[in-house]
């Protein structure tokens, strides 16, 4: 079953919290995964890497790129969810 | 007529390193001097890379002088003479004469006996490649022992301003003799290439495309899409190569990945779960990206230090611009 918006918010807030270290109710949508929660651009492969083993989704290099906050990834999560 | 019977070569029954030798240009270049060209700070370049230093190859540094050096001790090392090197198989992506092979004049000048010499195209894989090469002569009976060797003057292919690379590459050469062996030394090679991803990493411009006045071509990649490869699917390979050779982590007492990135180094570790008694080559914060030549070099800083011994079985695995990639066990010389 898909997972709701608020389930891939905190499944996003654990991963972000096991590599990054930052609280899980630190991670909202609105927070940049750079600038806000010290996600730098090979640490966000491995946040994508494991969003893709927890929701059941791909994420391609292409569209990694577009993923600037946690509200865009939670939206490309929700949209390709199978 | 009926078909000729042919005579045909044996060799060995198996191949293993016997010599291992390095070569590390005297320049050391620190983070401080990287700034000099690029808007970035030395905290941003170790948090990204895990790289302090690098060294930079010197005009008189040339890939052959290099190459001779390291293959000066690893013959040394080998307790063998030049003259018993019957092949010399040279790896590099910076060696800027098309023809001749450089393997041509490194055979000779190291005084072997016209030993066969070639060089090989495989990138960051290339040793990984060469040794396995090299193992085939020695079992087919083509060579006694072989030359391998990796060396590279990234620094020519690097392009100062970019930030996102300006920092990676280093210079330098590593060697290794491999030799005749009645017991297995070497495991299975797991190697193979990616072509549908050529783009992601390779120079800026092609040599018959430059144009005079144009930046010399450079070294380029992306990075995020190299660092999830790297990561992920070397990971398989490299477990591969475990299973081919017949062992498990725990059997493993050094795992020497190709020094790209600390950060790729890190999280293969993680992702393998190596176990906390295996010694991880992290040679990379003072040498850099160093391409073919770091592994060899690394696994000859591991044994000079104490970080790993003669005899010590190690897991290898080279990965890079192709995309290619080899990975197979080792017994250390």
């Amino acid at each position: 079953m898909a997972a709701s918006r608020e389930e891939i918010i905190a499944g996003l807030a654990e991963i972000v919290n096991e590599i990054a270290g930052i609280p899980n109710d630190e991670v909202t949508e609105e927070k940049s995964f750079t600038d806000d929660l010290d996600v730098d651009s090979l640490s966000m492969v491995e946040v994508v890497v494991a969003a893709e083993e927890r929701f059941g989704v791909k994420i391609p290099d292409d569209d990694v790129k577009g993923l600037k906050t946690v509200g865009d990834a939670v939206g490309y999560i929700a949209d390709h969810q199978s | 007529m009926p078909p000729a019977t042919l005579k045909a070569s044996r060799g060995a029954p198996y191949a293993r390193l016997v010599g291992v030798g390095g070569y590390r240009p005297a320049r050391v270049v620190p983070n401080e001097e990287i700034l000099r060209h690029i808007d970035s700070s030395d905290e941003w370049i170790r948090s990204r890379s895990g790289i302090a230093t690098r060294h930079w190859a010197g005009p008189e540094e040339t890939v052959a002088e290099m190459a001779i050096s390291a293959s000066g001790k690893a013959i040394a090392g080998a307790g063998i003479t030049a003259r018993q090197v019957d092949a010399v198989v040279i790896s590099t992506v910076s060696h800027f004469a098309q023809t001749p092979a450089v393997a041509t004049e490194i055979a000779h000048r190291l005084g072997t006996e016209n030993a066969a010499a070639f060089d090989i195209s495989a990138a960051c894989a290339g040793f990984g490649y060469g040794l396995t090469v090299g193992k085939g002569l020695i079992v087919d009976g083509s060579a006694g022992h072989v030359l391998v060797v990796g060396v590279e003057r990234l620094s020519d292919l690097t392009d100062p301003t970019d930030r996102s690379t300006a920092f990676l590459f280093g210079d330098g050469a590593g060697a290794v003799v491999l030799g005749p062996s009645l017991e297995p030394a070497l495991g299975p090679t797991i190697w193979g290439s990616e072509g549908d991803k050529a783009d992601v990493i390779g120079q800026t411009v092609a040599w018959n495309e430059y144009q005079p006045g144009q930046r010399f071509p450079a070294l380029r990649q992306e990075g995020q899409s190299v660092f999830r490869w790297a990561v992920y699917e070397m990971a398989k390979v490299a477990q591969q190569a475990l299973d081919a050779a017949g062992i498990t982590a725990q059997d493993l007492d050094v795992f020497i990945p190709h020094q790209a990135n600390m950060r790729i180094i890190d999280s293969m570790v993680k992702t393998l779960k190596l176990p906390e008694h295996v010694a991880v080559a992290r040679d990379i914060e003072f040498s850099g990206n160093t391409s073919a030549a770091s592994i060899p070099l690394a696994m000859e800083r591991m044994l000079e230090t104490g970080q790993a011994r003669s005899g010590d079985t190690a897991l290898v695995i080279g990965f890079g611009a192709g995309l290619v990639y080899a990975a197979t066990v080792v017994t250390l010389p």
